[in-house]
């Protein structure tokens, strides 16, 4: 074995070495690296009782009440599957609107509301031009009303 | 015909045609980077939900690509110094590490800057931003590292060592969105599982995209070129070869 494929092996055994390392570090530190929690693992008690911690998840639709003081709202937290309720003083980002994701930080309170003391709004990857988004509404729309067309009829068999 | 390539790895021969080749990069970076300017703040379309905000993605992307792409590049040269000892692979990586450095900052604090507009914060400790902050703490490092030894073959050594160890983070950096939860979003652009190319955005936008890209890569080489022939003017000043040029030139 020559000398410079001496190093090389060296420089793969140590790369390789490295990696399951940090694979190995990275799992064990899986739910610290992780940003929030979901509502599915706030439901299922595996969130911090008395800590302030992260929710995330879409905004429910429908769910979104302002008090009328105008800076305090109530909203519910889902991810299609559980769902959590969050009360809210203070400015909201423009993103925000049901639908959205949004990442919260605070405590759960008295009856399971997470009373948030910050709230950030999470977009996702996906970018276009309002009238394709538009388009695409409408086309959803029309779909929605052709199968409720379709469906009607069995209904009233 | 055949081209001896190796005779490029010697810094006398390769001083020369680094310096032919740069200025060609340069001018290409120069057109890309006015065509994919103007691309972006004048012909890609508003977004739908976060309108004239979101044009700022077309060098942070740019950025962010270059930050890890940089990265790996560099690796692969200190690796390749390691294994056949050559100084040109060295040098390559110390003139690369600045710009890297650079690429990793801009996409930090453009990040900020579309953070604070869209998401409600400048910065977040979510996984994808923690770890390119370490990018930028590794490239810092490195050009420490070696800076900070006096011998340049220790200090390549030493250095090509720790940018070596830190490629591990290039793919955490890549994947986190998709291993955690992370307030950052996931890739626009993706490979999908047929082994094509996926893309949650429209075709002038990613056209855009990838004329920044390629403007950024231009320029990268262009520097890289550039400062790889300082370096070796720098290291190789007792040389008999640097010695002739400089009188010749006089």
């Amino acid at each position: 074995m020559k000398a410079r494929h001496k190093r090389m092996m060296f420089i793969v055994l140590g790369l390789a070495g490295v990696a399951v390392a940090a694979t190995l570090v990275l799992t064990a530190l899986q739910s610290n690296i992780n940003h929030f929690f979901s509502p599915t693992e706030v439901v299922a008690n595996q969130a911090p009782k008395d800590r302030t911690f992260r929710l995330g998840g879409l905004v429910e639709v429908g769910s979104v009440k302002r008090e009328d003081d105008g800076l305090t709202v109530h909203f519910n937290v889902t991810d299609n599957a559980e769902v959590v309720a969050i009360k809210f003083t203070g400015i909201l980002p423009d993103l925000f609107q049901e639908g959205q994701g949004v990442v919260a930080q605070g405590k759960l309170g008295t009856g399971g509301v997470f009373q948030a003391d910050e709230v950030l709004a999470k977009h996702d990857e996906t970018y276009m031009p309002p009238e394709v988004a538009d388009a695409l509404e409408k086309a959803d729309q029309q779909k929605a009303a052709e199968a409720q067309q379709t469906s009607t009829p069995q209904e009233g068999i | 015909m055949s081209i001896n390539w190796f005779k490029y790895s010697a810094p006398s021969s390769f001083y020369p045609l680094a310096g032919k080749v740069a200025p060609w990069f340069a001018f290409t970076a120069a057109i890309l980077f006015v065509v994919g300017l103007y691309l972006s703040f004048f012909v890609a379309p508003t977004d739908y939900k976060q309108g004239e905000g979101y044009r700022i993605m077309f060098i942070h992307v740019p950025a962010a690509w270059m930050s890890m792409f940089i990265y790996i590049i560099m690796a692969c040269w200190a690796a390749a110094g390691m294994i056949w000892r050559t100084r040109l692979s060295s040098m390559m990586a110390s003139a690369l590490a600045p710009t890297g450095a650079i690429f990793t900052f801009i996409a930090l604090w453009t990040g900020a800057l579309w953070g604070k507009p869209m998401w409600g914060t400048w910065w977040v400790w979510d996984a994808r931003l923690t770890s390119e902050l370490i990018l930028l703490f590794l490239y810092i490092g490195f050009m420490a590292l070696e800076s900070a030894i006096d011998d340049p073959r220790r200090a390549a050594r030493a250095s090509g060592l720790l940018a070596l160890v830190g490629v591990i983070n290039v793919p955490i950096i890549y994947y986190s969105v998709q291993w955690w939860n992370t307030l950052h979003q996931g890739a626009s652009i993706k490979m999908s599982e047929s082994g094509g190319m996926e893309t949650s955005m429209t075709e002038i936008m990613l056209w855009t995209l990838l004329i920044m890209t390629f403007a950024c890569w231009f320029y990268t080489i262009a520097i890289a070129l550039t400062r790889v022939r300082s370096i070796i003017l720098e290291r190789e000043s007792n040389n008999v070869w640097v010695k002739e040029m400089l009188q010749g030139e006089r």
